[in-house]
């Protein structure tokens, strides 16, 4: 299958935003890359930006493997891209505060009203809530990727408590001080700014009842959690408490956490942990992360939670279908990034297409996930396409068909050799009380197997540093600007 | 800070001193067996760092002989004894992990650093074998360097506040805790009769105790004398220039909690207990001690340290 | 039937905790079958009760102690006034569509077995589907208060074969829900008429949703549809929306729990 590079393009032509890049390339031998890729891991080690693999006797910490050559998008590319996310970021906000409210979207037919009452996402305790400022998912991350040139194209929405944002501050500190000549030749917008916007943007939404100068935490699971080095990572940067649930108590309705000073009451927290464990009255019982009583504070008012109780409904795979009439409806606008092309079995003109193309398409059950009941037809059987066209036919409701989308690459330096690997990108969308923005940028996940398409850290997927950087790369480049980067390289 | 926060400063600090006590303790058993019986070595000398590390009891529960692999093993690497060294490692890494944002970047390094060595050793042991004496002995100074690094990190790189302060809590209360426990597996050594039942018998005994807490060479200067048990009382209880011991430890200590105290602008139960044992061991004079017990007033001692550790959890750490 | 209900909860500590939250769901509305003439809930103890509405429109109260008690006594108590309505139940509070109770939750998730039995049942129409379905659930389930316990799914216990009225109702709505029905969870009390008033607990039955009738009653424990010896106290998806207590308490340590239950016919001399 063909597939766009974006560096070379379609057609093998070095796109411009590439340019110097892949002059460096050429001038750069493997030798040197490899140690400057040694170099990077032994500071991510230094660092200690790890995860945890689980499944072993002892809870392993590893590594994601970083890749040195960044990704590179145009300004102008970026621009478009990031009105798209603004767009989309700006209707998820819009379409959960109906879902919790006038229903206006159901009501008019826009979705089905049994795939939002089904889902298990869909949280009964906000019904009828409004949250401050009506932002209910101030962190979003929008997983993108590319076919061609042209479109970008929304894998899933994030709207939960997405991560991998630490990585993107880190690889770009690390890039900053391995590839100083390569930053000379270039105009990289910074990214370095994002947690300053995240504070101002948590602050902002905290409640009406929060006196002075909110307080904000950011609430982890605990260093057991996969992404706990990204939580001490983030509460480190952004300045504020890293605490985990014990750390935090109710009265009354307000939250405090216990200082040695003794309690301190809590305005607004930046959760990264689901819903369900949120508060053991009110969601899983035997939750031991979570706090007794939060949810009467925050349906009381007195407390913010980021992102709010029952945005998953927005990132469903179900609800992800109806997104471009879901823009249409709440923006009146055209949508700006595509939707990956999607047949909802529950329409009888979709099953009846996908009964007839199951060889081609990708089918996934509405509720599945992580892999789980899932047809990738171009690398099935006969005999397995036939039993799940039976599947299919059962329960056609509980079914949804994707073509196989042929993944953009990017060059990498991949074992011994500079190779093209597929790659997506998460960028990361804030939402305050005073609007959308976005950090150009985002993190790049690239699948380190030649062919793969799996970017996901679990499996062997790597991350690139991700540049924004202007159309026409080196034009009116200062050579005081390049020696001030070198200089800072060689500290 | 969080009363979490806090909590970990002080067991990292523990966790870590409780370890360098442990190799100390090792250390000075490996002496005193290399001796001939008739030099003082009367065969109890693998009991007496169980002893002191207040966990005979497990071991026998493990163990049958209290023999020099046997308690090594015991000691340094059993993850079924909380208190072995290698536990104490994890431990230490474990909370300072939790609190990795109040500490800074050469105290993480050191106790991470600490920690992927450990492990190193634990893969690369032969379980199946004691551990050649030389091993040992680099095992010993590796784990004694470890306090140093680690407390001369937090030395050098801390901000003077309440992080600090904690850590430093955690520090001085183990400190004086391991002090204390030597002095009380010891003490009948260290009466004053002794000299006249011991004679020089008591000898190598009395100096495998001061090498113990590396304190030989510092005996020789405040007292310019040949080693007298009633001295060695002295020096670990009752010297202020002395740092291991528990006058010492307590000026540490009631000068950190009122530095939080006066911090924080509230003054508890762990301020007002701190300095009165503080004053209470200031004004102690070493007679005194004996006529009363040596051995009464350690015990004493130990639960007044225990209970200054209970105050402070539940003013500070636990809130 | 005027029914006055009487419900106590002990809890005894070894270790007091630091402080205790509780979300209690111990009030009944009323509707069309019930008419709640008054209820009051004490405690033993210096603590906080504050009303409020949960998701579904029950009636809960959050209930804190913030100081230290080695023992602690909730005791609920009142009067309702039940009518007969055949089990259908009219004029309560709704705040969601039917549909919502199609979904499935962890202890309503339906096995092969259950989805079988639901979807057989209910091919022969709503009403009677429904009906056939408590009688099979009524027929092969043993009442035992042993095997299972307040987290045992409705799976579980149906292969079990046995539990208590939270277990049967749980089932009957796992079927119900694979068979296309709404089905939601009720906790309430229950006035046996054989002379027995004091119980080891509340009780539990079903509703299910029939497009003309409205939302049905259904009591699989009692193979019969709540009639007026059934006082209903709270609803939701299952046990965990419509539990009577759901609990936290901060570093005590050996909880032990009594439950007294006391249901019997009020006389009117007794009113209050």
């Amino acid at each position: 299958m063909t597939h766009f590079d974006e560096m070379k393009g379609s057609e093998g032509v070095v796109r411009s935003c590439y340019r110097l890049v892949e002059d460096w390339l050429a001038h750069t031998p493997p030798t040197l890359l490899e140690a400057r890729r040694a170099q990077a891991e032994l500071m991510f080690r230094r660092i200690g930006i790890t995860f945890a693999v689980y499944g072993e006797q002892e809870a392993t910490e590893r590594l994601i493997p970083f890749d040195i050559i960044p990704r590179i998008l145009s300004q102008s590319e970026w621009v478009k891209l990031e009105a798209g996310l603004k767009q989309r970021v700006k209707t998820l906000n819009m379409f959960i505060a109906d879902i919790y409210g006038a229903q206006e979207a159901i009501r008019a037919g826009v979705i089905p009203e049994d795939i939002v009452l089904r889902n298990a996402c869909y949280r009964p305790e906000m019904a009828g809530h409004r949250v401050p400022h009506d932002v209910w998912v101030q962190i979003a991350g929008i997983d993108i990727v590319r076919v061609d040139d042209q479109d970008f194209y929304v894998l899933e929405d994030n709207a939960r408590t997405p991560s991998g944002v630490s990585y993107m501050l880190e690889n770009r500190e690390v890039m900053m001080r391995l590839m100083p000549e390569l930053f000379a030749r270039h105009r990289v917008a910074p990214v370095e700014n994002y947690t300053d916007e995240l504070l101002t943007c948590l602050k902002s939404v905290a409640p009406a009842s929060a006196r002075g100068e909110p307080n904000v935490v950011l609430l982890t699971p605990g260093q057991y959690n996969s992404a706990y080095y990204e939580h001490s990572f983030l509460a480190d940067r952004l300045g504020v408490e890293l605490v985990e649930g014990n750390d935090l108590f109710v009265r009354e309705d307000v939250v405090y956490m216990r200082t040695t000073r003794g309690p301190q009451r809590v305005d607004v927290i930046y959760r990264r942990i689901d819903d369900e464990f949120l508060d053991p009255l009110v969601f899983r019982p035997d939750s031991a992360l979570g706090v007794a009583g939060l949810m009467g504070a925050y349906l009381a008012g007195n407390v913010t939670l980021a992102n709010a109780v029952g945005t998953g409904i927005a990132d469903d795979k179900a609800i992800y279908t109806y997104m471009p009439e879901i823009i249409r409806f709440f923006t009146g606008e055209e949508p700006i990034l595509k939707n990956v092309p999607t047949w909802r079995c529950r329409e009888e003109d979709a099953a009846k297409y996908v009964l007839d193309h199951l060889g081609e398409l990708v089918v996934k059950e509405v509720n599945g996930s992580g892999g789980y009941g899932m047809l990738v037809g171009p690398h099935s059987t006969k005999e397995q396409i036939a039993a799940f066209a039976e599947k299919v036919k059962a329960d056609p409701a509980n079914y949804i068909a994707q073509p196989t989308l042929s993944l953009s690459t990017c060059p990498a330096f991949a074992g011994d050799s500079i190779g093209a690997r597929h790659v997506d990108l998460r960028p990361f969308v804030l939402t305050g009380a005073n609007g959308v923005r976005a950090v150009p940028g985002g993190l790049t996940r690239v699948a380190m197997k030649e062919g793969s398409l799996v970017v996901n850290s679990s499996q062997g997927g790597g991350t690139k540093d991700t540049w924004i950087i202007e159309d026409t790369p080196g034009a009116g480049q200062r050579q005081q600007q390049s020696q001030s980067f070198q200089s800072q390289g060689g500290s | 800070m969080l009363a979490r926060s806090a909590d970990n400063l002080f067991w990292v600090a523990r966790y870590i001193e409780r370890a360098d006590f442990s190799a100390r303790m090792i250390d000075a058993a490996l002496r005193l067996a290399a001796l001939p019986k008739a030099y003082g070595g009367d065969g109890t000398e693998w009991i007496s760092p169980l002893a002191a590390a207040g966990n005979l009891e497990l071991f026998k529960q493990i163990h049958d002989v209290p023999d020099q692999d046997n308690v090594f093993a015991f000691l340094a690497f059993d993850r079924d004894n909380p208190s072995s060294i290698r536990n104490c490692i994890e431990n230490a890494r474990r909370a300072a992990r939790a609190v990795r944002t109040a500490l800074t970047v050469e105290m993480w390094e050191s106790i991470n650093a600490a920690w992927l060595e450990l492990r190193r050793i634990e893969s690369s042991r032969d379980v199946t074998k004691p551990m050649p004496r030389e091993e040992v002995d680099r095992f010993l100074d590796f784990v004694k360097t470890i306090s140093r690094d680690f407390d001369g990190a937090a030395y050098r790189t801390m901000l003077r506040n309440d992080s600090y302060w904690f850590n430093r809590l955690g520090l001085y209360m183990e400190r004086a805790d391991n002090t204390a426990r030597v002095l009380d597996v010891k003490y009948h050594v260290l009466l004053p009769e002794a000299e006249q039942v011991g004679g020089t018998l008591d000898f190598f005994q009395w100096t495998a105790i001061l090498r113990a807490v590396s304190a030989l060479t510092a005996y020789h200067w405040v007292y310019r004398e040949s080693i007298k048990p009633w001295l060695i009382m002295d020096l670990l209880v009752l010297r202020r220039e002395m740092p291991r011991s528990l006058v010492s430890c307590y000026e540490n200590l009631a000068r950190y909690l009122d530095f939080i105290g006066q911090d924080y602008g509230q003054q508890g139960v762990s301020q007002r207990l701190a300095r009165s044992t503080y004053t209470r061991l200031l004004n102690s004079r070493r007679d005194e001690i004996f006529q009363r017990g040596l051995h009464e007033f350690v015990t004493e001692f130990l639960a007044d340290n225990s209970r200054l550790g209970g105050v402070i959890a539940e003013q500070y750490l636990l809130s | 039937m005027r029914i006055a209900v009487r419900h106590e909860t002990h809890y005894t500590y070894a270790t007091p905790p630091k402080s205790i939250i509780q979300l209690l769901r111990l009030t009944p509305r009323s509707h069309e079958g019930q008419h709640v003439i008054s209820w009051r809930i004490d405690c033993d103890a210096d603590c906080r009760l504050k009303a409020g509405e949960d998701a579904f429109g029950n009636i809960t109260h959050t209930f804190t102690v913030a100081q230290r008690v080695s023992s602690l006594s909730l005791v609920v108590e009142g009067h309702v006034e039940t009518f007969d309505t055949a089990g259908v139940v009219r004029y309560a509070v709704e705040r969601f569509s039917p549909l919502l109770y199609l979904r499935e939750t962890a202890l309503t998730e339906a096995d092969a077995g259950i989805e079988d039995l639901g979807r057989t049942c209910l091919a022969r129409g709503p009403l009677d589907g429904l009906h056939e379905l408590m009688g099979r659930i009524h027929a092969r389930m043993q009442f035992d208060t042993d095997p299972t316990h307040a987290a045992t799914s409705a799976k579980d216990a149906w292969s079990l074969g046995r539990g208590v009225c939270q277990d049967y109702a749980q089932i009957f709505i796992a079927a119900a829900r694979a068979g296309g029905t709404p089905a939601r969870y009720i906790s309430g009390h229950f006035f046996r008429d054989d002379g027995v008033v004091d119980q080891e607990a509340g009780h539990a039955w079903a509703e299910a949703y029939i497009p003309d009738l409205g939302w049905v009653g259904f009591d699989p424990a009692n193979c019969m549809c709540p009639c007026e010896s059934h006082v209903r106290i709270a609803f939701g998806l299952d046990y965990l929306d419509a539990a009577p207590v759901r609990g936290a308490q901060n570093a005590g340590v050996g909880e032990s729990l009594r439950v007294n239950v006391a249901v019997s016919q009020a006389r009117a001399q007794r009113q209050n």
